[in-house]
C-alpha cells in the first residue's frame, strides 16, 4: 500500500465516500474507483458490472471488485441507467489497478438527476478525507 | 532448525504419462456374453490416460512428499484441531463389515452399525450434556446448516417465523452463510474490550424478529465466553434460540456442560476434537446435539430402540428433513467411536493437556510477539504480527518463514478483529520437546525479522515451491488440464 | 494413555513456565456455573487389542458378500477396489493433511485435485469441475440453489425419477427460503415425463437423474429441448452410478449446464453410505456462480508450475452471508481416491469395466425375464433396473432373506404405486453362479 501523497488524484473528477469518482461526458458520467481504492484493494482479479440498461439507484450496488481475499461492492456515485459497461475489464481487470482513471474506467450512466454531480466531493474534499 | 533438505522428485500431471492401452486394474474376468446397446445412447467414454500400477504408485507417492501433515510435522493451525489421527482408527472403518455395508441393508442385517451409531449418539450427549444428537451431517458447516434449519423450524411450528440472526464479530464465515442458506439475515455483535461478548451488547439488539444467536466458546480468539448463561438469559427472554459452534470443543471436553451454558443446538467436529483424520480437506462429519425441548426437529432417519432390536425412523413431523443420500459420513463416525472408547474417562485429559500446551506456548512467545489479550487463554493462543510490521514484516512472512523450520503454519489473519493474527493451536497430542522446538524457531524468526527481513519476505526457501501467484491463477483461471 | 504425551516432571515444568500452580488455574476463567456437575460417564477405556475385538463383534452382525448375496444398488455400489489405492490413500502425508491453505507445502493435494477436477470434466463432458461437494444428494440441492442464484428465479423442476433420498435433500435445502418444487412423474418407461415443462414457466431448473433411480437412462437429448424451449432455464443432470458414462454420453455432451452427483463408485467403499463424495461441474460461464472449492493451475515466484486454492472469493470465509454456499471443505480423500481409480481405469479400462456392468445387470435382466418375471420399465438401463414380481412378494423376499439373499430394494416405501417392485442390481463383482442362483429363487 502507498502513501496518501503517492497516489494520483485528478482534478477533473467528482469523488464519493465510498472511492467511487465520476466525470461528465456530455450527457453521460463515466465512473469508475479511485486510485486510493485500487490500491487498498491489491491486484484486482475480478470485476462484476451490471448489464447495460439496468437502472439504478444513488448509492446502490452496482456491482463489485474482487482481489485474491477479498470481494468489494460497487456504489453509485450517482443514480440513474446504465448504458456503457467497460467489457475490456473482463479479460484485463489489472487494467483498473494500472489505469484507474482511464482504460480502468467501469461504467457509462445517463443520470436521473445530473444535479447529483454536484453533491460528490471534489478533489480537494476528497483527499481532506482520505488524511482524516 | 528439525529439517534437512534432501531430493524432491518432479512428477508430471496424469494425462503427460502413460501410453494407451497401459492399465492399472485387474479387469474381472467376463462371464456372460455381450448384449446389445442402444447406439443412440452411447458415447465414447472419457478421454483418461492409460497407465500401468507401478505409474500410479510412483505418481501419488511422489505426490503425497509434497505434502507436511500431522504425521510429519507439528501442524498448529488455529481452530482446526491438527491433533494426532490414531491409526487404529483405520483398522476399525475398514473392518469388513463396516466397509462393505450397504446402506440399504435391512435393519436385522445391520445391527452391529445402529448399534455403533445408537452408542455414539449416547455418548457425544453425554460429553456435551445435551439430550439428543443426530450423526447425519456430514461436516461442520452442515451441522451449522442443520442447527439453523432446526432454528427455522422452531420459530415455524410456533407460527411466528422470525427473521435475523445475532452473530459475534469474531465468528468464522461459514456462520453467516449458513444462516442465509435459512433466510437469516445475520446482525454482528461486537465482542467487548476482553475479547468477549458482554450481555449489554446482546440485550441492545435481541428483540423477537431475531431467531437466536450463533456463537463459538470458546471462541475464535481463544478465550472462554464468561457471559455466555447471561448472554443465554436475554436470548431466551425474547423467545429466542442458542447456537453454540463446538469448533473448539476440545478445549473444555469433561468440564463444561453445554446445556448448563443455556446452549439449544450444538454441533461438534469429529475431525478436530475426536481425532478423526482431515484428509487433505475431508470428509469430516459434525454431529449435531440439541436439548429435549429440540429433538423433535433432528434430521431423519434416526435410529431408535425397538424393542431387543434397533431401527429406522422418519416419523417426525416436525423434523427438518434429510441432510445427506443415506446416514452421513459413517466411516467417520466409526473413527469417532473408536477414539472414545480407545480413552474413555482420559477424554477430560485431552482438554486439560490441550489448554496447558497452549498456555506454554503463550508463555513463550509473548516476549517476542504481540499478545492482544495478555490472559490465559484456552486451548489456542492469538498473536499479531505487530511488532514485526515495523520491519515490514507481515503474518504471511513470518508464517512462510516457519515451513523452513519444519514447522506447518499457524493459523493467520483470522479471527478477522485482530490485524495481522496468528493464530496457533498445538493441540495435546505434541511433547513438551516438540513444543519447545517451536517456541525457539518463532523466537529465531522474530530475530530474523529485525536483522533480515529480506529472508522472511523470500521464504520459504526449502519447499518444494516458492510463494505461488495467486494473482495470475484468480485472473486467468485454469481449473483443468 | 499412548496419544497423551506428558509426563508428571512435563506438566509440572510447564506448568512453572507458565506461571500457574495446577492445570485447573488454567480453567479458572470458566464460570462455576457453566461447569459439569460430575465426570463425564463413559465407558471404560479399551486396549487396542480389546477395542480390535469389540470391534470385529459389532461388524460382525453386518451381511456382507461372500456370504450374503446382495443386488442392492440404489445409490450404493459394489465394485473391486484395487489394494494400490487402499495403500496410497492411507499415506499419512495425504491423510493427516489439512485443506491446502499453505500452496509450498501442499503441493501434493493441490495437484492431485486438479487432476480430479480434470478427470471429472471429462467423465461428465464439462468445462469445470469443483473439488467435490458431500455427496450427491447435497451436490443436487447445491446445484438447484446455484440454478436459482443464476436465474434469480424461485421455482424448480425435479423429476420424481431422481432418488428419493436426493428429492428429500433437495426439498430440505430449498423449503426454509421458500423456493418451489414442481414435480416431474415418471413415465411408462421408466423415463421422466416431461410434457409437464410445457406448461411450466419461471423455472429456474430442469433436473433430472441419468441413470435414474429406477435404472433407466433417460433421453437427455429430449429433456434438453424442453429444458431450453424455455429462455434461461438451466438443465441439470443429477447421477448415482457415473461408471455408467463409460459406456452411455456424458451429459455435458448433451446440453446440460450442471451435471452433478455421487461417485461412490469410483474406488471408494460403500461404508454404510459415506463417506462418498459429490461430484460438481458446469458451463465455464457459470463458474463463479460455483460452490465448493475450486484448485487452479500457476506459477510459483520462480515460474515453476504449481497449484493453489482459486475463486475463493465466491465462498463463505470471504463474501460470508452472500456466498454461493456455506460448504468450507471439500470430501478431499475422497476425491483422492476417485482421482486415483479414474487414472487406474484410464480410458480404456474404464469404458471395459462399463461394459461389463452393463452385459452382466443385462444378462440377469434376460435370465429373469425368460424365467417370467416381469420388467414394467423399458427404457434401456445400465447396472439396474426393476422387475414386478408376482402379487404377494413379500414373503417371498423374506424367505430369500432368511437364505442369505436380498433381492433388491423393495421400492414401495418410496412409490406406494409400485408394490411388488424392486429394484435390483449387479456389477462386475457379481458372480454369474449368484445371478443364477437369483433367478432360480425368485422364480421358485
Amino acid at each position: 500500500m502507498k502513501e496518501i501523497s503517492e497516489l494520483h488524484f485528478p482534478e477533473n473528477l467528482r469523488y464519493s465516500t465510498d472511492h467511487e469518482w465520476a466525470r461528465p461526458d456530455k450527457d453521460l458520467f463515466v465512473v469508475g474507483i479511485s486510485d486510493y481504492a485500487q490500491d487498498r484493494l491489491g491486484d484486482i482479479v475480478y470485476v462484476d458490472l451490471p448489464a447495460t440498461g439496468s437502472k439504478i439507484k444513488k448509492g446502490a450496488d452496482f456491482g463489485s471488485v474482487e482481489s485474491v481475499k477479498a470481494v468489494s461492492e460497487l456504489f453509485m456515485p450517482i443514480g440513474g441507467e446504465v448504458v456503457a459497461v467497460n467489457t475490456q475489464l473482463g479479460d484485463t481487470p489489472e487494467l483498473v489497478n494500472s489505469e484507474p482513471y482511464g482504460n480502468g474506467w467501469m461504467i457509462k450512466v445517463k443520470p436521473g438527476d445530473p444535479g447529483e454531480y454536484q453533491q460528490l466531493m471534489d478533489q480537494k474534499s476528497y483527499l481532506d478525507t482520505l488524511k482524516g | 532448525m528439525i529439517g534437512t533438505t534432501g531430493l524432491i522428485f518432479n512428477e508430471p500431471l496424469l494425462w503427460e504419462l502413460g501410453a494407451p492401452g497401459r492399465e492399472a486394474f485387474s479387469q474381472p474376468a467376463r462371464e456372460v456374453p455381450e448384449q446389445p446397446v442402444d447406439p443412440d445412447l452411447t458415447g465414447p467414454g472419457p478421454d483418461f490416460p492409460d497407465l500401468s500400477e507401478l505409474e500410479i504408485v510412483r505418481h501419488y507417492t511422489r505426490l503425497s512428499q509434497w505434502n507436511l501433515s500431522v504425521d510429519s510435522v507439528m501442524y498448529p493451525l488455529g481452530s482446526c484441531t491438527m491433533k494426532y489421527n490414531p491409526k487404529t482408527n483405520e483398522r476399525q472403518a475398514s473392518l469388513p463389515g463396516i466397509a462393505s455395508a450397504h446402506p440399504l441393508l435391512p435393519e436385522a442385517m445391520s445391527q452391529g452399525l445402529l448399534r455403533l451409531i445408537f452408542d455414539l449418539e449416547q455418548w457425544l450427549a453425554e460429553i456435551t450434556g445435551l439430550a439428543a444428537v443426530s450423526l447425519q451431517p456430514a461436516a461442520g458447516a452442515q451441522g451449522e446448516l442443520t442447527g439453523m434449519l432446526i432454528f427455522h423450524a422452531h420459530h415455524a411450528s410456533l407460527g411466528r417465523p422470525r427473521t435475523k440472526i445475532l452473530i459475534p464479530d469474531t465468528a468464522h464465515g461459514t456462520n453467516p452463510a449458513s444462516a442465509a442458506l435459512c433466510g437469516f439475515t445475520a446482525v454482528p455483535v461486537r465482542s467487548g474490550p476482553q475479547g468477549i461478548l458482554e450481555p449489554q451488547a446482546v440485550a441492545d439488539l435481541m428483540d423477537e424478529e431475531t431467531a437466536g444467536i450463533m456463537l463459538t466458546n470458546p471462541n475464535t480468539l481463544g478465550l472462554f465466553e464468561a457471559n455466555i448463561r447471561q448472554v443465554a438469559e436475554i436470548v431466551h427472554a425474547k423467545g429466542g434460540l442458542v447456537y453454540a459452534d463446538g469448533a473448539n470443543m476440545n478445549a473444555v471436553l469433561g468440564v463444561v456442560d453445554m446445556s448448563a451454558m443455556g446452549v439449544d443446538v450444538l454441533h461438534l467436529n469429529l475431525h478436530k476434537t475426536f481425532s478423526t483424520p482431515h484428509g487433505g480437506g475431508g470428509p469430516g462429519a459434525g454431529p449435531v446435539c440439541v436439548t429435549a425441548k429440540l429433538a423433535p426437529y433432528l434430521p431423519v432417519p434416526r435410529v431408535v430402540q425397538a424393542g431387543e432390536r434397533l431401527a429406522w425412523r422418519s416419523d417426525f413431523p416436525l423434523s427438518v428433513g434429510r441432510l445427506h443420500a443415506f446416514y452421513g459420513n459413517f466411516g467417520i463416525l466409526v473413527r469417532a467411536y473408536s477414539y472414545i472408547l480407545s480413552l474413555g474417562a482420559d477424554l477430560a485429559q485431552v482438554s486439560r493437556l490441550a489448554v496447558l500446551n497452549a498456555n506454554y506456548i503463550q508463555a513463550g512467545l509473548k516476549q517476542d510477539y504481540h499478545l492482544p489479550h495478555d490472559r490465559p487463554c484456552m486451548h489456542e493462543c492469538v498473536f499479531t504480527d505487530q511488532r514485526q510490521l515495523a520491519h515490514k514484516v507481515s503474518a504471511l512472512d513470518i508464517a512462510k518463514r516457519l515451513i523452513d523450520y519444519g514447522f506447518h503454519p499457524p493459523t493467520i489473519y483470522f479471527p478477522l478483529v485482530v490485524s495481522g493474527a496468528l493464530m496457533i493451536e498445538p493441540t495435546e497430542s505434541e511433547t513438551k520437546e516438540t513444543l519447545d522446538h517451536f517456541i525457539a524457531a518463532m523466537r529465531a524468526i522474530a530475530r530474523e525479522a529485525e536483522q533480515n527481513p529480506e529472508l522472511l519476505h523470500q521464504a520459504p526457501h526449502h519447499a518444494k515451491l516458492r510463494r505461488l501467484d495467486e494473482v495470475k491463477a484468480a485472473r486467468k483461471p485454469c481449473l483443468m488440464g | 494413555m499412548r496419544y497423551l504425551p506428558h509426563t508428571e516432571a512435563d506438566i509440572q515444568a510447564m506448568l512453572g513456565a507458565v506461571g500457574v500452580g495446577s492445570i485447573d488455574d488454567l480453567f479458572a476463567q470458566i464460570p462455576g456455573q457453566c461447569r459439569r456437575q460430575r465426570p463425564m460417564d463413559l465407558p471404560p477405556a479399551l486396549g487396542e487389542w480389546d477395542l480390535d475385538r469389540h470391534m470385529e463383534h459389532l461388524a460382525a452382525a453386518t451381511a456382507t458378500a461372500p456370504e450374503y448375496k446382495i443386488f442392492l444398488g440404489a445409490g450404493s455400489y459394489d465394485h473391486h477396489i484395487p489394494e494400490t489405492i487402499k495403500q496410497l490413500l492411507r499415506r499419512g502425508e495425504f491423510f493427516t493433511a489439512y485443506t491446502p491453505y499453505q500452496p509450498e507445502v501442499s503441493q501434493g493435494t493441490l495437484q492431485a485435485i486438479y487432476e480430479y477436477q480434470t478427470l471429472v470434466g471429462r467423465l461428465l463432458g464439462m468445462e469445470v469441475a469443483n473439488a467435490s461437494m458431500y455427496d450427491g444428494a447435497s451436490a443436487l440441492a447445491e446445484a438447484l440453489l446455484m440454478a436459482i442464484r443464476v436465474t434469480k428465479r424461485r421455482r424448480v423442476a425435479l423429476s420424481r425419477a431422481v432418488h428419493p433420498h436426493y428429492r428429500q435433500v433437495v426439498e430440505t435445502y430449498l423449503r426454509p427460503a421458500g423456493f418451489e418444487i414442481v414435480l416431474l412423474p415418471y413415465g411408462a418407461d421408466g423415463r421422466t415425463d416431461l410434457s409437464r415443462l410445457a406448461n411450466a414457466s419461471d423455472l429456474a431448473a430442469v433436473a433430472v437423474q441419468s441413470p435414474n433411480f429406477f435404472g433407466c437412462v433417460e433421453d437427455l437429448k429430449a429433456v434438453e429441448a424442453a429444458t431450453h424451449a424455455q429462455a434461461g432455464t438451466l438443465m441439470i443432470t443429477a447421477f448415482s452410478e457415473p461408471l455408467a458414462y463409460g459406456l452411455y454420453q456424458a451429459p455435458g455432451r448433451l446440453g446440460a449446464d450442471i451435471v452433478c452427483g455421487e461417485g461412490q463408485s469410483l474406488g471408494i467403499p460403500r461404508s454404510f453410505g459415506g463417506p462418498g463424495v459429490g461430484l460438481f461441474a458446469c458451463r465455464e460461464a457459470h463458474m463463479r456462480s460455483m460452490p465448493g472449492r475450486l484448485v487452479g493451475q500457476t506459477v510459483d515466484l520462480e515460474g515453476r508450475r504449481g497449484f493453489v486454492l482459486t475463486l475463493s472469493t465466491r465462498e463463505q470465509h470471504i463474501r460470508r452471508e452472500r456466498a454461493t454456499s456455506n460448504i468450507c471443505t471439500n470430501q478431499g480423500l475422497c476425491a483422492l481416491a476417485a482421482a486415483m481409480y479414474m487414472a487406474s481405469l484410464g480410458g480404456s479400462g474404464f469404458r471395459q469395466l462399463a461394459r461389463l456392468n452393463y452385459d452382466t445387470a443385462g444378462y440377469l435382466k434376460n435370465a429373469l425375464q425368460a424365467a417370467g418375471i416381469a420388467l414394467p420399465f423399458s427404457a434401456p438401463t445400465f447396472n439396474e433396473f426393476v422387475v414386478r414380481l408376482p402379487a404377494g412378494s413379500q414373503n417371498r423376499y423374506q424367505q430369500l432373506l432368511a437364505r442369505r439373499i436380498v433381492a433388491g430394494l423393495p421400492l414401495v416405501q418410496y412409490f406406494p404405486e409400485l408394490s411388488d417392485h424392486y429394484l435390483l442390481c449387479a456389477t462386475e463383482t457379481s458372480r454369474k453362479q449368484d445371478l443364477n442362483l437369483l433367478v432360480q429363487e425368485v422364480t421358485r
